[in-house]
């Protein structure tokens, strides 16, 4: 009986120590893929939310995990990459609390109502993640989200008590080495072999989400005076810039520089139609007939007492018909003519109302969080007074067309620094204006589908509408992946986007 | 028959692995020794499977023989592309089989078997590159066949008997390629029925023209395993109307194909035996795998599979060295019934080469050991399966695969 025993025991380990099936070329064989000429044991990932792998309005595990770095780390262990540290949330809800209050808001999920209608809505819970219980850097993915380019050489960035103030960021101050230190200090200290720098977008893009609120500073030379929306002078930009690609190629065998792209590539500001307003002939008579005065006497008159041109008279009337139409706001860049109504005898709130009001036309850009506002019945005592109807749309919620062109002067300004700066350096330029233009325009055929801007269902955009999904960065991941084997000779492999995730489906 | 016992502490399970689609051409230590070769063989009760109008021409009362198996088997996949790799971790498959048969008069024996001839262990890694199409599977059929064989003459008899089918099948995937809940844990179902039951059948014919040459044919029918009312357990999934995939039940079917086999047997040089087989697996049969869940919400799971009818060409060779020892070897070429295009893995199979050997030993004058050992070497292929949808986009999974198996097994043989 022993015996049996042991026959049959000992076939069966014999079987088991031969058994492992070996492929001739095995990818997990050191020497299958090559690093060419870079060197990406140390690599560092510095820049804003973009780095960070911020997605649906939060910063959050997840997200975290599918940052572009964190993927391009993955892809770079098969050719010697190290360990890629990230500060990672304490949670998936995304939320920061600064001493048990909270200063962010938790991530976007999209919600179906019971009508079936889909919204992008706050997930809801108790977020972990505290600023001042944070770990300390520093990290090779130093993405730090909302920094602009002058932020990353800002003592104090990371200071706590500079939060509520707006002097220093939360994400920085939770992983700051200090309070006085700097992002690029904190980032060059870990002596990169290899770098990716992604900064100047917010330099532009919280005037342009704000719908161009802030203050063009072109020509400030002092960023400390400016206001968190404002655009950053281009020479302020290209004397930062120059200092952090010096300060990250010091230590490094190559690194990656992307550009920043258009405002008008993202969903954000091309979701929302400018032919936003539904109306019946009815309806559009009978407003066309409120503003009959105002485009028939004041406007002329405005021009004829040389207030306004002809040029802004034209561009400041509204007229309305049945079907879709161009809602109403208020444009900053139109002259204010309150107190001249008013000195004209017109009642101050139909002055106030007149001031700088135009109807929005097809040069201007609605922004995203402007769609669940348009429509609405501010005072429910007033059901006349209907925003983009007989209530103007903020200016905050419309990118004008003037607007546009400084966030387009400012981006161009900065791009030719970048490219400039890359070639002088001799490291890689990434054109991602250009990428998030073929993704608008045309989308990028991957295995199994195609990846567009469409807000919600593009696959690219998370649904925060700036930043991208794990699959819009891993796209990202490739094509720096691409620029880095030719740049270099080197075969590192890509990865499978359609295996990563796009919006996050969850009802509260 | 306390061996017998013994031999199933061993076995740790009746689960198995291998051969062209999910067809376990393990039905005995000594067949299988020489190449699983049988339909024209006449030596042991192992013709209750391979042909059981040989049955009669055995020359004892009553002829058992039982035994198992242990399948080591394992798939290596990669993908250069993308530097993802996987290897399968499948547990230890111990595939059983037992024949009796009873020489009830002159010209008429009746037998019975038990034996798993249809199976599939495989196990990837949680969440590997292809989780979207298999993340495990484990697959059981258990045929139970009763079998009369008839002497007409000495040199010709038949045989067959009906076949109870008992079958089990539990299949883990991921819903898609990216789909998760809010933690980014993968979304995947669990499909698992047990108790799915059939009936078939087999017949067969044996013909002696001389005294050394023996000719064989057997057809075993097509048995359709029908699972009704299966489980099918849903996790991970995010919390919307989106994504209606509640627990339901399920029904499915996965067809055991029906086989051919006709070969020979030719004695010579008074110790030597010769055997061939060629078998036909009808596996066309076999279009699809598709899960038709009960619950109206949850989509039904479509996924092609369009087998082809497979061949396998089996030689063995028999040296009796004295009255104690018998010696086997032999070989076959197993093709695959898996079109182009269609190479899913969870039966990551390609065409495959056997090499077989054993022996047998007599113990006393009613025992006999048989010991078998088996390597199924598959070449290394690039394969593809095109027929994965997402949104109605085809999203091929390609990869290099590298299979093989290595089984070795022992049996014992009563006869009076």
């Amino acid at each position: 009986m022993k015996n049996t025993l042991y026959i049959c025991l000992s076939l069966l380990a014999i079987g088991f120590v031969s058994c492992e099936p070996e492929l001739e070329n095995p990818v997990n064989e050191e020497g299958f893929y090559d690093s060419g000429s870079a060197n990406l044991a140390n690599y560092v990932a510095v820049g804003n939310s973009l780095t960070a792998g911020y997605a649906d309005g939060a910063l959050y595990i997840t997200g975290q995990e599918n940052s572009f770095p964190n993927i391009l780390a993955g892809q770079f262990e098969f050719v010697g990459g190290g360990e890629f540290t990230q500060p990672m949330m304490d949670d998936n809800l995304g939320g920061l609390l600064l001493n048990g209050q909270q200063i962010t808001e938790n991530r976007l999920v999209l919600s179906v109502d019971s009508e079936g209608n889909r919204a992008p809505v706050r997930l809801e819970g108790e977020p972990t993640t505290e600023v001042t219980n944070g770990p300390t850097g520093p990290y090779n993915n130093m993405g730090i989200p909302g920094a602009k380019s002058f932020h990353l050489v800002a003592p104090g960035y990371g200071n706590v008590g500079g939060i509520l103030t707006g002097a220093a960021n939360p994400y920085y101050a939770r992983i700051a080495t200090s309070g006085n230190a700097t992002v690029l200090a904190d980032a060059a200290s870990q002596n990169p072999t290899f770098f990716s720098l992604w900064i100047g977008n917010n330099d532009i893009l919280s005037y342009a989400t704000s719908g161009g609120v802030g203050e063009d500073q072109t020509g400030n030379l002092d960023p400390t005076t400016y206001g968190p929306n404002d655009i950053t002078d281009p020479n302020v930009f290209a004397s930062v810039y120059s200092q952090e690609v010096d300060a990250l190629s010091a230590s490094a065998s190559g690194g990656v520089l992307l550009n920043i792209p258009d405002v008008t590539s993202i969903p954000y500001f091309t979701t929302v139609p400018t032919q936003v307003v539904p109306l019946d002939a009815a309806t559009a008579a009978q407003l066309n007939a409120q503003f009959a005065l105002y485009n028939t006497q004041v406007l002329p008159g405005l021009v004829a007492a040389g207030f306004i041109t002809q040029e802004e008279a034209d561009l400041r009337k509204v007229t309305f018909s049945a079907g879709q139409n161009y809602p109403i706001m208020t444009d900053d860049d139109l002259t204010d003519v309150t107190q001249i109504l008013i000195a004209q005898g017109v009642p101050a709130a139909t002055a106030e109302l007149l001031g700088q009001l135009r109807q929005v036309n097809n040069s201007d850009l609605i922004v995203l969080p402007a769609s669940s506002v348009i429509g609405t019945t501010p005072n429910p005592d007033i059901p006349t007074n209907i925003v983009g109807v007989t209530v103007p749309l903020g200016d905050e919620l419309v990118l004008t067309a003037v607007e546009q062109d400084r966030v387009a002067t400012a981006s161009a300004s900065y791009n030719a620094t970048i490219n400039a700066i890359a070639n002088a350096k001799d490291l890689i330029y990434i054109d991602a204006k250009a990428l998030l233009k073929q993704i608008d325009e045309t989308g990028i055929v991957y295995n199994g589908g195609v990846l567009t801007s469409e807000f919600g269902t593009g696959g690219a955009f998370s649904l925060d509408g700036v930043h991208p999904t794990p699959r819009g960065y891993a796209y990202t991941a490739n094509v720096i992946i691409d620029a880095i084997n030719a740049k270099y000779n080197a075969t590192i492999p890509k990865v499978e986007i359609g295996n990563y995730p796009t919006i996050t489906l969850t009802n509260n | 028959m306390k061996k017998v016992v013994l031999l199933a502490v061993c076995a740790l399970a009746t689960a198995v692995t291998y051969a062209g689609g999910y067809r376990v051409a393990l039905q005995g230590n000594k067949a299988l020794a020489m190449g699983h070769t049988g339909v024209a063989v006449v030596n042991s009760a192992e013709s209750v499977f391979f042909n059981p109008a040989g049955l009669v021409y055995l020359e004892d009362q009553l002829s058992i023989s039982a035994g198992v198996h242990g399948v080591f088997s394992s798939v290596a996949y990669q993908n250069d592309a993308f530097g993802t790799y996987a290897e399968t971790d499948n547990p230890l498959s111990t595939p059983l089989y037992l024949y009796a048969s009873y020489q009830a008069t002159d010209w008429l024996a009746v037998g019975l078997g038990v034996y798993t001839p249809y199976g599939s262990t495989v196990e990837y890694e949680d969440d590997w590159a292809g989780s979207h199409l298999v993340n495990n599977i484990d697959l059981q059929a258990i045929f139970i066949q009763g079998s009369v064989s008839i002497k007409v003459n000495d040199k010709f008899s038949v045989g067959g008997g009906p076949i109870y089918a008992t079958g089990s099948v539990n299949f883990n995937r991921n819903l898609t390629r990216s789909l998760t809940d809010l933690n980014g844990n993968r979304s995947e179902v669990t499909v698992d029925a047990s108790g799915v039951t059939n009936w078939g059948w087999t017949a067969g014919f044996m013909f002696n023209p001389t005294d050394n040459l023996r000719i064989g044919a057997n057809y075993r029918s097509e048995i359709i395993l029908e699972a009704e009312e299966g489980d099918a357990d849903f996790q991970n999934i995010p919390n919307s109307p989106l994504t209606p995939f509640a627990d339901t039940k399920f029904d499915a079917s996965l067809p055991m194909p029906a086989e051919l086999a006709v070969g020979l047997s030719y004695e010579f040089c008074d110790k030597w035996t010769f055997a061939f087989d060629y078998n036909r697996a009808y596996w066309d049969v076999y279009e699809s795998l598709s899960i038709d869940f009960a619950n109206p919400q949850v989509p039904d799971s479509e996924n092609l599979r369009n087998y082809k009818n497979a061949s396998t060409y089996r030689f063995g060779l028999q040296y009796d060295v004295t009255e104690m020892f018998t010696l086997r070897a032999g070989y076959y070429f197993d093709e695959t019934p898996v079109r182009e295009g269609y190479f899913a893995p969870e039966t990551p199979r390609n065409d495959s080469s056997g090499y077989t050997a054993g022996l047998s030993v007599n113990i006393g004058e009613h025992f006999q050991i048989d010991a078998s050992f088996l390597y199924l070497h598959f070449k290394e292929v690039d394969a593809s399966y095109d027929y994965y949808f997402e949104q109605g986009v085809q999203a091929p999974f390609r990869g290099t695969y590298k299979s093989n198996a290595f089984v070795p097994g022992l049996g014992v043989s009563y006869k009076l």
